[in-house]
């Protein structure tokens, strides 16, 4: 059956509608490249989008919600649930490829892969080597393993000078 | 068992919730921009934590009650956590022993309770030992900074140790409905915590060049059955001041 723009929702047409949907703290991302929707499910007129928060406290998960509301509305899908899960806890590895390139190219150096400690306590271990996304060097330092928003830790690059965000492996 | 189950969550709740408060006491007010901000970090993390944790005992009580009314509207009394949390800010050190003495606890708490068969609370601690991890790694660097610094910096650390260390004892004191639950396998056994506890403590102390404090023979306890320190109502009168003030306020 083809969806008419009255007719009942598709779950492609649903995917497409989720990726207009951006995180409020770092715009250039949408929700799909964060990778923080689980799944969508479709049945009739019944739309039901699930999501796991990146961090627990973390402010925008309200904003994305209300927005994630927002955009299917207009988009024409009136029943609407967003889920929350908590289970299996979100990770950095869930980020996608173009998610990443459009962190660096924002000025974000993106989670470097195969760092993820999880829950791994890593308390003497060295810090993660982070190229600068200004210049490409690798000649970078931990300033803060906490930074601007939950998500990120804050470095400093050795070679421009530049303090930039690291968006942490998690 | 689902009363007993609620009980524990709840006093899981507030404990991060009172910490995670005096915690946020010190956004503006830390020793540098860069602790400021992670002290705040942490406060969020805890808070965050905190909302799931009152999202499932209010489904687990099943009277009506939210997440807002068990924050919000319940006296220092009804409150559960242990008096560790409660304790003020003090100087820097003091709230690096605090939260040490807290991660180190938090952290094989959770480690072990994300394999617990009730599902909800998994999936909660499935979440925050991921940060717990970083609020350890942060307040053991900091101790053994403080410990392996300057004169002042180990002075003010030794006092906070001698003030704090007595209230650590609580954290893996089961109460009664904590026995219980251990005893049906939904909560770890705190025994069996602590050797990778005491294994982390020694581990980080002798880093910081500080000898291990003995256990106060008069370990401070009573947080977790509702008998407080006088500190808990100031912090409640600010945390529900405007819900007391204008009940069913909303933003």
């Amino acid at each position: 059956m083809v969806a008419t723009a009255t007719g009942a929702p598709t779950e492609a047409r649903v995917w497409e509608l989720l990726e207009e949907v951006t995180d409020p703290e770092v715009p250039v991302l949408s929700i799909l490249d964060l990778g923080i929707v689980r799944s969508v499910s479709v049945a009739g007129p019944q739309v039901t989008v699930t999501i796991t928060p990146t961090y627990s406290g973390c402010p925008a998960m309200n904003t994305i919600a209300t927005d994630i509301r927002l955009r299917l509305l207009a988009g024409g899908i009136t029943q609407l649930t967003v889920h929350n899960q908590l289970s299996p806890a979100w990770t950095t590895d869930w980020m996608s490829a173009a998610g990443r390139a459009k962190l660096t190219a924002y000025g974000i150096a993106p989670p470097v892969d195969g760092t993820a400690t999880g829950h791994v306590l890593n308390l003497f271990g060295k810090a993660t080597a982070v190229a600068c996304p200004l210049c490409g060097s690798a000649h970078t330092q931990l300033v803060n393993q906490f930074g601007s928003t939950a998500c990120k830790a804050l470095y400093q690059c050795q070679d421009c000078r530049e303090p930039f965000d690291y968006f942490k492996c998690h | 068992m689902r009363q007993q189950l609620f009980e524990f969550v709840l006093q899981l709740a507030d404990t991060s919730l009172v910490l995670g408060h005096r915690l946020s006491e010190w956004c503006g007010h830390g020793p540098v921009l860069e602790q400021d901000l992670a002290m705040a970090n942490i406060a969020l993390d805890l808070l965050g934590e905190t909302r799931s944790l009152y999202q499932y005992a209010a489904v687990l009580e099943g009277q009506g009650r939210t997440e807002d009314d068990l924050a919000y509207l319940r006296p220092a009394t009804a409150y559960r956590n242990p008096l560790l949390v409660e304790q003020p800010n003090g100087d820097f050190a003091h709230t690096v022993v605090r939260q040490f003495l807290f991660d180190n606890y938090h952290y094989h708490l959770l480690l072990a309770l994300k394999d617990s068969p009730d599902a909800p609370l998994a999936g909660i601690a499935e979440k925050s030992v991921k940060e717990a991890a970083y609020h350890l790694k942060w307040s053991s660097e900091w101790l053994i900074r403080l410990g392996d610094g300057t004169a002042e910096s180990r002075q003010r650390l030794d006092k906070a140790l001698a003030t704090l260390w007595r209230y650590a004892a609580e954290l893996t004191t089961p109460t009664a409905t904590e026995a219980a639950l251990q005893d049906l396998g939904l909560v770890p056994d705190y025994g069996a915590l602590a050797p990778a506890m005491q294994a982390h403590a020694a581990h980080v102390l002798a880093e910081a060049t500080v000898p291990t404090p003995q256990f106060a023979p008069f370990a401070q306890r009573g947080g977790k059955g509702g008998q407080h320190s006088e500190h808990l109502g100031y912090l409640l009168a600010e945390l529900q001041y405007m819900q007391r003030a204008y009940p069913g306020l909303t933003w």
